[in-house]
């Protein structure tokens, strides 16, 4: 791969599609905006995502795919996948379950609770968003959670993981909302659990044993973002 | 002449089948199964559903459990909540809200591909260029080349 060289096929692929929540030329199409007070939109930060343009250019290729979002719901980012991407979304929220867990101090319970939790079948899943979860997962939750994640993906279905270089006292979670294929903003809003784990590579080959990586991004900030996928 | 709307007070339980063919807002507890076919079904900001909801277009300010089939638009506005499964062509999610469970946008007698995404940007593509669409055409679901470094972030 050239260096500085356009993903012209990606970006011929899914920018067709827009930004969420955009009307299309001939009006007529259905308009789904989440709202966004003005004072938030000014701390939001927006970064551009490499991983996520593949993530959804693949995800696109295979027609009727179910994904998987473990984060809070958000209704752009639903509008932009749903409707543009095509596919069917699962939502399931593991930053309110962790949280529920961190408020009655039982997140040494975390990992037991995931066995029960994700009950969608094994190999039924064509993608799953994991954005930062595995940042705030003490290892055996985090094993817990791989594991299932490796066993609901079909054969070439895909995950997406955000990795952080640095543990932080941020008492904040991230919403990451879809702007456009190439680009997430960034929104934070409380929690009641710490970034409190850096995994190494090491970790991860480890954790996600079974899956190729099939690519990864160094951001500078530090952050990782890997995407995997299944092997047939 | 103003119509008057239907509605089911905060303090009604209802346990069974619902049906109409008149727009509904609920306030009290339906508890069973509510078909509005052709019109609009409200749950208020009082109301509690746990039921297995058809209508033409499901908007929500309270608390829904069940699956919800909609033939235009499920709407969960801020503070409304919903767990389990939607099915409908459009589905507005509000900041603030709450949801569990799976959405389904597909239209059942239309279902989306990679084809039939293809040929609508194929009429979208048709004002671009020949050059960029030819490229296109000729790797419509393989990987996209990646920009191996930028000033943002670089492969590892």
């Amino acid at each position: 791969m050239n260096v500085g060289q356009h993903n012209g096929g990606l970006s011929g692929l899914v920018s067709r599609f827009g930004r969420p929540g955009a009307r299309p030329e001939n009006g007529n199409g259905p308009v789904v905006v989440e709202p966004r007070p003005a004072a938030a939109v000014a701390v939001e930060p927006v970064h551009s995502s490499k991983t996520l343009a593949q993530f959804l250019s693949l995800v696109f290729a295979r027609p009727k795919a179910e994904l998987v979002d473990l984060g809070p719901v958000i209704g752009s980012n639903i509008a932009f996948l749903g409707e543009r991407i095509g596919c069917k979304i699962h939502v399931e929220d593991l930053y309110e379950d962790l949280d529920r867990h961190a408020q009655k101090g039982t997140l040494d319970q975390f990992g037991e609770f995931l066995r029960d939790r994700l009950v969608l079948r094994d190999s039924s899943v064509d993608a799953v968003l994991c954005w930062d979860m595995f940042d705030y997962l003490a290892p055996p939750a985090a094993s817990v959670l791989a594991t299932k994640v490796k066993r609901m993906l079909r054969p070439h279905g895909l995950m997406l993981a955000f990795f952080g270089a640095r543990a932080s006292d941020d008492t904040r979670y991230t919403k990451y909302l879809i702007e456009d294929e190439t680009h997430l903003r960034y929104r934070y809003y409380p929690s009641a659990c710490t970034r409190r784990w850096v995994l190494q590579n090491r970790d991860i080959n480890h954790l996600f044993a079974g899956l190729e990586i099939f690519e990864t991004v160094l951001l500078k900030s530090g952050v990782r973002e890997i995407l995997f996928r299944k092997p047939i | 002449m103003h119509e008057e709307l239907a509605s089911i007070g905060k303090s009604i339980i209802i346990n069974g089948e619902l049906s109409g063919s008149e727009d509904l807002t609920i306030e009290g507890r339906v508890d069973g199964k509510i078909e509005l076919r052709d019109h609009v079904l409200t749950v208020g900001p009082n109301g509690r559903i746990k039921a297995q909801v058809s209508a033409k277009a499901v908007v929500v300010l309270g608390h829904v459990t069940g699956n919800l089939t909609a033939t235009e638009k499920v709407d969960i506005k801020e503070n409304g909540s919903v767990e389990g499964d939607i099915i409908a062509p459009r589905v507005a999610i509000a900041d603030g809200s709450h949801f569990r469970g799976s959405i389904d946008m597909q239209k059942k007698d239309q279902p989306v591909s990679v084809g039939h995404a293809l040929g609508t940007y194929k009429s979208e593509k048709s004002e671009k260029s020949d050059k960029s669409e030819k490229s296109d055409k000729s790797d419509k679901s393989s990987v996209p080349a990646a920009t191996s470094v930028t000033n943002d972030y670089a492969r590892v």
